[in-house]
């Protein structure tokens, strides 16, 4: 970075805190903060004055202040009822259900998931409010997630035989689609632990027909190169019995596991066969006579250990690019300030300069009121350490280099809500520069949408905000997604929204994403309800405008929340704040395994690498569509 | 003059007369079995020869081979160390016959001593006083003690209490006697309880001169073999000092004797003692002699052995010495040797290795003599000349004072114990002006030792040392008999804690070995669903240990012995609070339990616990124990890596160092030594025996067949018998039933852990029970 010009102080509407010595830094009278390092200066000439090319960020986050406070509260109580509905995830089917599925001597999903992972290894837990808001139980019945078996990364999808039996209903089937999109896209083993009553039935139409899916994605994942393993718990019956059958690796408990399209009543009516479970299904009968099942466990312990066996020996290795070989900071500061992380010193990346704990301070209360993302992106990145390109145009967009966990990556976050032209076109040039390198993409939302009105349509808004969504659309390298704070309008398919298919979303708890906010929509349909009303000469009715609107703004504010989004897969979970550097890192990890990520490093070579064996990460997109001009 | 010197033997011994060679300017050739080849003592040595094999009766037993080997590597000396071949005057014969230098006894006395009974028929006519000898198929009073007349170090020994135990125990020795002696003869005489073992060390030179120093004390003894050894005994005064000196010099003059030898007695009352045997070799229990005396033993063996004549009187005794030997056995599992890789050994703070505490000259320098009239009289009554000065009469210096602690050690890091030789791993010798001062610091050397890989009797050992009986000097060789073997060693609070620091290590150790999200932190969720558990079996029970990993480290969540929880604390993951200062109060931690803990009882372990006889003694209060840790407060974990752990209780840190290897886990802290076993998370089913699945409890030869297959079989009815570590291991019936499977024949050699044997329950007992 040495020799890089230096850049002047921004003339935008948010601030680069670090620059000019921090100079000039609007400190609102908080607390000493510490103020950043500052990388390679001097370029190798002696005596030759330059001014450095500052890179770490310093926040003028005002911890002591009232507005962190009340910011920090509301986020908290936020977090309080996120806590709330996860204890309700956590408790599968209930006390009873519980107590009864231990009485028979199983284990709880989470601790077969607990017991299936390496000791001490981090878990990723995805969608654990999928249902919530539709009258099914919150948690999809079931415990989704990214994990480390035997030192690979996986991706682990268990079935919560307490919820109903642990019958799939649509949002538990959207969860389990979810988890194969996961492990196809990032190349991931998928482990599914069976123990499923089938489909709920009063909700068959909605299950039936997509569901055949799961079935097809299992064997597409093995064609594809991506082992398949079912660990049989319990029942596995009629389309649930294909689960094992679809898979690569199936493991069965001896008198446990029950594996048959028909049960024997069912059998009974159809045929008039007389039979039993055993016969049909039985672990044994599978592992001894149809063939079915490839390893007989004596215990659910034993069939853990089968699993983890059976993923130890797939010879897994990652594709992606790995870390950076070289990194814009120095690193070997450990992970942040915790006395007693275990790591070897070096052996880490260094952590953020600041405290995860004040990212519950930062977002405002109202999301109408902006927030400098520098101060979040200060604080979940490696060393703090951000390299902005193009501060000075397009401000409303911050744009930059930075790394993860050691990963290296773009950054795109919206500093002013607004997107203007030229922001969105800055952000198609940045999204090609990241193609161009092979780094994957974060994009941390809070927009409020591209800017509406006459001079900015007539300077082309559209033609510019359909740059930026072709180049997100086209783009080949893996995004992350995190919805900070609002997400509406194009805004969301520009900062790469669900549809747009990122690897992974994710939302704050404060977060809310809709066609446009609450109040905006309301007053939309009051003014057409008033045209037409005058269109057709009649009195409008302000009593009953009053009413709709608050009604229409009342329901639009629920379901633009995160937690009702979550709940119907729109995201891959709500997280806390202060998770989302290990969220991130987690998805990364999860992302190296499959080619496509970093190609070179920065500045690098670039290009897939050669031969067999070796790590192939795949070049990003060289086409788009057509750029309009 | 020697030149080169070969010794016939392995472990400490060997290496104990290598570094009087070094500081002699002798060469030193050593020899090693199979087991051996990577010992200390043929790593240290300048010369090696490899006799191949295992079994002692081919190795270090195999007296032709050893020979040869001399001869090939140029040595012009044989040193036999103790054992083996140290009382063999037909090994003796063999090493002159070569034109070598025997470093021992002309064959002639080792002959006239080698069986105890003729032994004792000299002993007798030389004045000596001598217990009966009984005919052992006459015997009609007991207890008696059967004794294997080649025999020494407790082996072919057995203690009969009754007439119907006889038969059996006389063969058993019998054939204990033969392994180990190659005769198998044995002798009863009546079985003194609640006797003094004390010896005394002579030195002879082939002038005639004699030596007797002042007496061992050897009282302290599980299955005759010697624990603990001191000198001066603390039981014997002035008066009978001299006569033991005086009868053991007469022996050693009649008998002709040269070199280093030893006259062993029992006191049975005051002022009255029996010649029990000459042991014409260097003992084990020679160190402490050395440093009492400032003598080395061993430059004073090859001075004899090339001529010199000894100085006319020894150096004086000062001070008091204690020597613990430290084995490979387990105490609390019927002593049962324990075959395993050394993975730490260290004494912290030791002084010297195999050498002698300052202040004291190595002979031959100019003796001193103290101001006790007993040390200052030889053997033959000489007076020491005059004008000498005592060293007790110069207490300027320091180094002359302070304690002192040796160490004598067969193995280090690294050395595999083998199942085929003696289970003794080192001794640890202190030495102090006072016998109180010896003891303390013997007791803490031994405690603060890193000894990591087999199970030891290193708790046994500082329990004595601090025991108040042996302390007041009134320990005899029934002390160990009123011991409750199983209450020695870590207390339920101890093995907690090391079961915490071992659980944390491991935690560290697993984050710096994961391959894969290897940076994301350690145990992290987004969704908290259950703590980490992390289980040990310990000397106290299964201990299950689990925690918390939160943006600060760990947090304890429960801690537990057998289903008692004793404190922890649960914290959400991400609670900034988690880290207040309140919860190292202890006045809150005793006062206040927080919400937390509120379902976790307070431990009964303290107040349970009985007081073991280590704990009768206030004198070994350690300082964890005398801290306010005892108080039933939460440990916090302040920092770890793999193998060191930082616990605050009660706002005391300690420090707690942990050594893993495989699944094993050996934690050292203020609390004591703990060894853990991790139990495994998900086991294979196979580990799983059977009932009834007799194993191997540990490496070694099946010499006995006692059952068939198909045989009915009583509870603890003998099955077959193991030899291992020069002992025999009864392997019984588990539980009346039948021997369903019999997995061995004669001369099996099996694996700890191997199944020898299967006794299925019978049914019909079964159904008869039911009835």
């Amino acid at each position: 970075m040495a020799g890089q010009p230096f850049r002047l102080p921004g003339s935008s509407g948010f601030r680069r805190p670090t620059r000019d010595h921090n100079r000039g830094r609007r400190d609102q009278g908080g607390r000493a903060r510490p103020t950043g390092r500052v990388t390679a200066a001097d370029g190798g000439s002696g005596g030759e004055h330059i001014v450095p090319h500052v890179t770490v960020l310093a926040s003028s986050l005002d911890t002591g202040g009232q507005q962190y406070a009340s910011r920090r509260a509301a986020m908290l109580a936020k977090l309080d009822e996120l806590a709330a509905e996860h204890a309700k995830a956590l408790a599968g089917g209930g006390p009873k259900y519980v107590e009864r599925h231990r009485a028979r001597g199983k284990l709880t999903v989470r601790e077969r998931v607990e017991l299936l992972i390496d000791p001490d290894s981090p878990f990723l837990e995805l969608s654990p409010l999928a249902g919530y808001g539709t009258g099914f139980p919150v948690g999809g019945s079931g415990v989704n997630g990214i994990g480390v078996i035997r030192d690979t990364i996986c991706m682990i999808s268990a079935s919560d035989p307490t919820v109903r039996g642990g019958s799939t209903n649509p949002w538990s089937l959207r969860k389990s689609i979810r988890s194969m999109q996961i492990a196809m896209e990032n190349r991931l083993p998928l482990i599914n632990l069976v123990e499923s009553g089938g489909a709920d039935l009063p909700t068959q139409k909605e299950i039936f027909i997509p569901g055949g899916q799961i079935f097809r994605d299992l064997t597409a994942m093995s064609a594809a190169g991506i082992p398949t393993i079912a660990l049989v718990f319990g029942n596995s019956t009629a389309g649930g019995a294909y689960v094992p059958g679809m898979s690569d690796y199936v493991v069965m408990i001896d008198g446990r596991s029950k594996v048959f399209l028909a049960g024997p009543p069912l059998v009974k009516m159809a045929t008039g066969e007389e039979s039993d479970d055993e016969s049909l299904g039985g672990a044994s009968m599978h592992a001894r006579q149809s063939g079915l099942a490839d390893f007989l466990a004596e215990d659910e312990h034993d069939a853990l250990r089968i699993g983890r066996s059976i993923v130890a020996r797939l010879n897994w290795r990652n594709l992606g690019a790995g870390r950076a070989l070289r990194s814009a900071l120095s690193t070997g500061a450990g992970l942040s300030a915790s006395g007693g992380t275990g790591l070897a010193p070096g052996s880490a990346p260094a952590g953020p300069l600041y405290d995860a704990d004040e990212l519950l301070g930062i977002v405002p209360e109202d999301l109408k009121v902006p927030f400098d993302p520098r101060e979040v992106i200060a604080r979940i990145v490696d060393g703090s350490d951000f390299d902005e390109f193009k501060p000075l145009y397009g401000a409303s967009l911050v744009t930059g280099w930075a790394a993860l966990h050691g990963y290296p990556i773009g950054i795109l976050a919206n500093a002013r809500g607004v997107l203007f032209s030229s922001e969105s076109q800055k952000a198609a040039q940045f999204i090609q520069l990241a193609n161009q390198i092979g780094v994957p993409l974060l994009f941390l939302q809070n927009t409020t949408g591209y800017m509406v009105g006459a001079s900015y349509e007539q300077a082309g808004i559209i033609k510019h905000g359909a740059m930026m969504i072709n180049a997100v659309s086209n783009s080949r390298v893996p995004h992350l997604t995190v919805v900070l704070g609002a997400s509406y309008g194009a805004g969301n398919y520009g900062m790469c929204g669900r549809a747009y298919d990122p690897r992974f979303l994710f939302s704050w708890p404060s977060a809310k994403s809709a066609v446009m906010g609450p109040a905006q929509l309301a007053g939309v349909l009051s003014i057409v309800g008033r045209q037409a009303a005058a269109a057709r000469g009649e009195p409008y009715d302000e009593a009953a405008d009053a009413a709709m609107r608050a009604m229409v703004e009342e329901q639009i504010e629920a379901e633009s929340q995160a937690f009702f989004l979550s709940g119907r897969l729109y995201d891959d979970g709500v997280i806390d704040p202060r998770d989302t550097r290990s969220v991130l890192g987690m998805c990364l990890s999860a992302i190296d395994s499959a080619p496509g990520g970093w190609a070179g490093g920065p500045g690098g070579s670039g290009g897939p690498a050669q031969g067999s064996g070796s790590r192939t990460a795949l070049p990003g997109a060289s086409r788009y569509g057509i750029f309009r001009m | 003059m020697i030149s080169s010197l070969l010794v016939a033997n392995r472990g400490e011994i060997a290496r104990r007369v290598f570094r009087t060679c070094r500081r002699a300017g002798i060469g030193t050739v050593a020899v090693f079995s199979d087991p051996d080849a990577q010992a200390p003592h043929v790593a240290e040595a300048d010369r090696a020869v490899w006799l191949p094999g295992a079994a002692p009766a081919v190795t270090y037993l195999n007296g032709e081979a050893i020979v040869a080997a001399a001869l090939a590597a140029g040595a012009d000396a044989v040193h036999p160390g103790y054992g083996f071949l140290a009382e063999d005057h037909g090994f003796a014969r063999q090493v002159l016959a070569a034109g070598l230098t025997w470093v021992g006894p002309p064959p002639s006395a080792m002959e006239a001593m080698a069986l105890k009974i003729n032994a004792r028929k000299i002993a007798s006519s030389a004045g000596v006083p001598v217990l009966p000898e009984l005919d052992p198929a006459a015997v009609t009073t007991f207890p008696v003690l059967i004794k294997a007349s080649a025999g020494g170090g407790g082996r072919g020994m057995r203690a009969v209490r009754g007439a119907d135990e006889l038969a059996g125990a006389l063969e058993s020795a019998r054939r204990e006697a033969q392994s180990a002696f190659g005769d198998g003869t044995v002798f009863c005489e009546p079985l003194l309880t609640g006797a003094r073992h004390v010896e005394v060390q002579v030195l002879a030179d082939q002038a005639g001169s004699v030596w007797a120093l002042t007496e061992r004390d050897c009282s302290v003894q599980r299955r005759y073999q010697k624990l603990i050894e001191e000198s001066p005994s603390p039981a014997v005064g002035p008066a009978l000092r001299g006569r033991l000196r005086a009868a053991a010099a007469s022996l050693a003059s009649a008998v002709g004797y040269q070199g280093a030898g030893t006259v062993e007695f029992l006191i049975a009352a005051a002022d009255e003692f029996y010649f029990l045997e000459f042991n014409t070799r260097l003992q084990v229990e020679h160190p402490v002699t050395e440093c009492v005396h400032g003598i080395d033993l061993v430059a004073v063996q090859l001075d004899i052995a090339q001529g010199l004549p000894l100085p006319a009187c020894p150096p004086a005794a000062y001070g008091h010495a204690i020597e613990a030997r430290l084995y490979a056995e387990d105490p609390a599992d019927g002593f049962r040797p324990s075959a395993h890789l050394v993975h730490a050994f260290a004494v912290p703070d030791v002084d010297a290795r195999f050498g002698l505490p300052p202040g004291h000259s190595a002979f031959p320098a100019p003796a001193e003599t103290s101001q006790k009239p007993s040390s200052r009289t030889t053997a033959s009554g000489q007076p020491a000349p005059p004008g000498q000065v005592s060293r007790s009469s110069q207490p300027g210096l320091a180094g002359q004072h302070s304690p002192f602690l040796r160490l004598d050690s067969g193995v280090e890091r690294g050395t595999m114990v083998s199942p085929h030789y003696d289970a003794m791993l080192a001794k640890l010798i202190s030495w102090a002006p006072s016998r109180d001062a010896a003891a303390r610091r013997l007791a803490a050397g031994l405690a603060s030792a890193r000894i990591c890989g087999p199970v030891t009797n290193r708790d046994l050992l500082v329990s004595v040392l601090r025991d108040q009986v042996f302390l007041v000097g009134g320990a005899d060789t029934s002390l160990l008999d009123g011991y409750d073997l199983t209450s020695v060693g870590p207390d339920e609070r101890a093995c907690e804690l090391s079961a915490l620091a071992a659980a944390v290590a491991i935690a560290a150790a697993n984050r710096r070995s994961a391959q894969a999200a290897a940076t994301i932190p350690g145990g992290w969720r987004n969704v908290v669903s259950q703590p980490q558990l992390r289980s040990f079996d310990s000397q106290r029970g299964r201990i299950d240990v689990r925690y918390h990993w939160t943006p600060a480290g760990i947090t304890v969540a429960g801690l537990r012995v057998a289903g008692i929880t004793t404190g922890g604390q649960s914290t959400p993951a991400t609670d900034p609070a988690q880290a207040s200062p309140a919860q190292a109060s202890p006045a809150q931690a005793d006062s206040k339990p927080s919400p937390a803990q509120a379902d976790s009882k307070p431990s009964p372990a303290q107040a349970d616990s009985k007081p073991s006889p280590a704990q009768a003694s206030p004198a070994q209060a350690s300082p964890a124990q005398a801290s306010p840790a005892r108080a039933d407060s939460k440990p916090r974990v302040i920092a770890f890596t793999p193998s060191q752990v930082t616990i605050e209780i009660a706002g005391v840190r300690f420090r707690f160092d942990v050594i893993r290897a495989g699944d094993l886990a050996w934690v050292d802290s203020a609390f004591g030594s703990v060894r853990l076993s991790e139990v495994e998370r998900l086991p294979a089913p196979s580990q799983a025996a059977d009932a009834g699945s007799l194993l191997a409890p540990m490496p070694g030869s099946v010499i006995r067949i006692e059952a068939a297959p198909g045989d009915r079989l009583m509870a603890g009815q003998l099955v077959l018998v193991l030899e291992a570590m020069k002992m025999e291991h009864q392997i019984a019936a588990p539980a009346t039933g039948v021997l369903a499977e019999l997995r061995v024949v004669r001369g099996s050699q099996v694996n700890a852990g191997d199944l020898l044997a299967v006794v299925a329950a019978d049914e019909s007992d079964v159904i008869a029970e039911e009835l």
